[in-house]
C-alpha cells in the first residue's frame, strides 16, 4: 500500500512539474516576466502538489492549473484597490491567463525559457539554479542547499537574475543558427552543472543533492526531446545516464570508496546503460562529435567491461586525446595519461603526466597526485609514490576516498 | 526597447593618431550610423569631447562643488553614445558588436528606463 502511495505521489509530482514548467514558460515568453509568471502559478502549483497524489492526476492537468491560477488572480485583483507598481504585470499576466484556451494544448516554450535562463548576459553560476527553478518549480531553499548556498542568498540571486531577464530585455527565442552551438552549450552546461552537484554526494546521504542529479537527467531528457536534431543534447543525456548507472557502485555497503576500475559491473544499472548506449549511437549518426558525446563515448568504453571483462583502454586514450585537443583541459590530460598507462604502459602514462604538470593548477588537484602516485608505485618507485600519495591525501575532502588513498599508501610500506 | 550603447575607450589613442587614421575611423562611424538609420533602429548619438574638458559637480552643504576632470579617473573613458530602439538585448548586442569602437574599446549596453 505504501508503495502505491509513493508511486501516486511521484506520478502526480512529475505531471505537476511538467505542466507547471510549460505554463511558466508559456506566460514568461509572452510577458518576458518570469517572476510574475511564477507568482501567478505558485498557489495553483502548490495546490496541485497537495491534491493530485490523493485525488489522482486530472485528465487535463494544464487546464486544471490554469483554472486554479485564474481564480487566484481574480481574488487578488478584487482585494487590490489601488494602482501599484505590481498592477501592470499582474494585469498583463491575467490577460494572458485568460487568453489561453483550455481545450487546446498550449505551446511548449520551455526550450526558449531555458535559452533565456542560460543567456550570456546571465551570470554563468546562476544559469543552472534559474533553470531548476523556472522549469521544475524547485524552491530557493532546495536549490540553495544543493549548491551549498544559503536559501536567503540563493533566493536573492534568483530574484535578481529574473529581474535582469525582464529589465535588460533578454529574449525568449531560439538563437540564430550562427549562435546556436555556443548558446546550446550554455544550456547543456547548466544542466550538467546541476547533475554534477547532485553527483558529488557519493554516499547518497544528502537526499537533496541526490535528487538534483535526477532533476538534471529529467532536464536532459527534456532538452534531448525538444532538440531532436542536436547530437550534443543526446550526448549529454547519455553521459548523465552512464554516470547514474554507476551511482551505487561507487561505495561498498560499508561506505568504502570503490574506484571505477574495481567496480563490479553486475552492480551497474543495466537499463540505464542500455538507454545511454542507444542515445549515443543515435547521436553519433549525425556525424558531428562534441564534448558530451566524446565524454559519453569514454563511459561506453568503460562499461564494455560488462561484456569483454576489460575496459577498452585504447579507445579511452584516443577519446581523451580528442577531448584534450578540443578543450585543452588539464583534467582531461590526466585522464588521458591514466588511460595510456593501461594501454601502453605506466612509463608512457607518467611521461604524459609530467607534460601535464606544466599547468600550475594541477599542484592542488587531487586526481593528479593520486594518478601520479599509482603510476610511480607500479614502476617500483615506492619513495616518490609515497610522497605523491601524501599530497593526494592532503587534498582530498571526501573521507572515504581519503581512506582508500591511505590504504594504497600503506600497502607500499 | 530602447538601449544606450555607451562607448568606452582610451582617449590618449586619439592624440597619437595620424590624420589618415582619424579619417578612416570617421568613415567607419559614418557607415555605422547610416546602417542604424537604414535599419530603422537609430534614435540618437553624440560624441563627447575628451575628459580634460569635463567638470564634475556635486552639492555639499548647499554649496556647489566643482572638480575639474571626470567623475572617475580611469584609463578607459566614456567617449560617446548611441541610442537605439530594438526588440531585445540580443539585437542591441549585435549593434554594439558592430560599433567601430568595439574592436579596441568597450561598449556598455544599458536599457533605457521607460517612464
Amino acid at each position: 500500500m505504501r508503495k502505491d502511495d509513493e508511486q501516486a505521489r511521484a506520478t502526480a509530482e512529475a505531471v505537476a512539474r511538467q505542466s507547471y514548467g510549460k505554463l511558466v514558460a508559456f506566460l514568461a515568453a509572452r510577458t518576458r516576466d518570469v517572476a510574475a509568471a511564477e507568482d501567478a502559478l505558485a498557489d495553483a502549483f502548490a495546490s496541485a502538489l497537495a491534491h493530485w497524489p490523493r485525488s489522482g492526476v486530472p485528465d487535463a492537468p494544464e487546464a486544471w492549473l490554469l483554472t486554479a491560477a485564474r481564480r487566484k488572480l481574480a481574488d487578488a485583483s478584487r482585494r487590490r484597490r489601488t494602482a501599484s507598481n505590481a498592477e501592470g504585470h499582474v494585469r498583463l499576466i491575467a490577460e494572458e491567463l485568460n487568453a489561453v484556451r483550455d481545450e487546446t494544448p498550449i505551446a511548449d516554450e520551455r526550450l526558449r525559457l531555458m535559452f533565456a535562463c542560460a543567456h550570456p548576459a546571465i551570470d554563468a553560476a546562476m544559469r543552472a539554479p534559474l533553470i531548476l527553478q523556472t522549469i521544475l518549480g524547485l524552491d530557493a531553499e532546495t536549490i540553495g542547499s544543493a549548491f551549498l548556498v544559503s536559501p536567503a542568498a540563493m533566493g536573492q540571486r534568483l530574484v535578481r537574475a529574473k529581474s535582469r531577464i525582464k529589465e535588460a530585455g533578454i529574449p525568449f527565442r531560439m538563437p540564430d543558427a550562427a549562435d546556436l552551438p555556443e548558446r546550446l552549450d550554455a544550456v547543456l552546461e547548466a544542466i550538467y552543472a546541476a547533475f554534477a552537484e547532485g553527483w558529488t554526494d557519493p554516499a547518497g546521504t544528502e537526499a537533496r543533492r541526490r535528487d538534483l542529479a535526477e532533476e538534471a537527467i529529467w532536464l536532459g531528457r527534456l532538452a534531448a526531446s525538444l532538440l531532436p536534431d542536436e547530437p550534443e543534447a543526446k550526448g549529454l543525456l547519455a553521459l548523465m545516464l552512464y554516470a547514474e548507472a554507476r551511482r551505487r557502485a561507487r561505495r561498498t555497503a560499508d561506505g568504502d570508496y570503490v574506484p571505477l576500475a574495481e567496480q563490479d559491473p553486475a552492480s551497474w544499472n543495466a537499463d540505464l546503460i542500455e538507454e545511454a548506449e542507444t542515445l549515443l549511437s543515435r547521436a553519433s549518426r549525425a556525424g558531428v562529435s562534441g564534448r558530451y558525446q566524446l565524454e559519453a563515448a569514454v563511459q561506453s568504453a568503460h562499461v564494455v567491461r560488462r561484456v569483454t571483462g576489460r575496459a577498452d583502454w585504447e579507445a579511452i586514450a584516443a577519446l581523451y586525446g580528442a577531448l584534450q585537443a578540443m578543450t585543452g583541459s588539464p583534467v582531461v590530460a590526466i585522464n588521458r595519461a591514466v588511460a595510456l598507462a593501461e594501454s601502453e604502459g605506466a612509463e608512457e602514462g607518467l611521461a604524459l603526466l609530467d607534460e601535464a604538470a606544466a599547468d600550475a593548477r594541477l599542484a592542488d588537484y587531487q586526481p593528479y597526485w593520486a594518478a601520479r602516485a599509482d603510476l610511480l608505485a607500479r614502476l617500483g618507485d615506492a619513495k616518490a609514490a609515497d610522497t605523491a600519495y601524501e599530497r593526494a591525501i592532503g587534498l582530498e575532502s571526501d573521507p572515504a576516498v581519503r581512506r582508500f588513498l591511505q590504504q594504497r599508501r600503506d600497502a607500499l610500506r | 526597447m530602447k538601449y544606450m550603447l555607451l562607448i568606452y575607450g582610451d582617449e590618449t589613442g586619439y592624440d597619437k593618431s595620424t590624420k589618415a587614421d582619424i579619417e578612416k575611423v570617421m568613415t567607419a562611424y559614418g557607415a555605422y550610423g547610416e546602417a542604424m538609420r537604414k535599419a530603422g533602429v537609430f534614435v540618437g548619438a553624440d560624441r563627447l569631447k575628451p575628459t580634460s574638458t569635463a567638470s564634475t559637480v556635486r552639492l555639499a552643504d548647499g554649496k556647489t562643488k566643482i572638480q575639474d576632470g571626470p567623475y572617475a579617473e580611469t584609463k578607459e573613458q566614456l567617449g560617446g553614445y548611441y541610442m537605439i530602439d530594438v526588440p531585445d538585448l540580443d539585437q542591441a548586442i549585435i549593434w554594439a558588436a558592430r560599433c567601430p569602437a568595439a574592436a579596441h574599446g568597450r561598449i556598455e549596453v544599458r536599457p533605457i528606463w521607460e517612464m
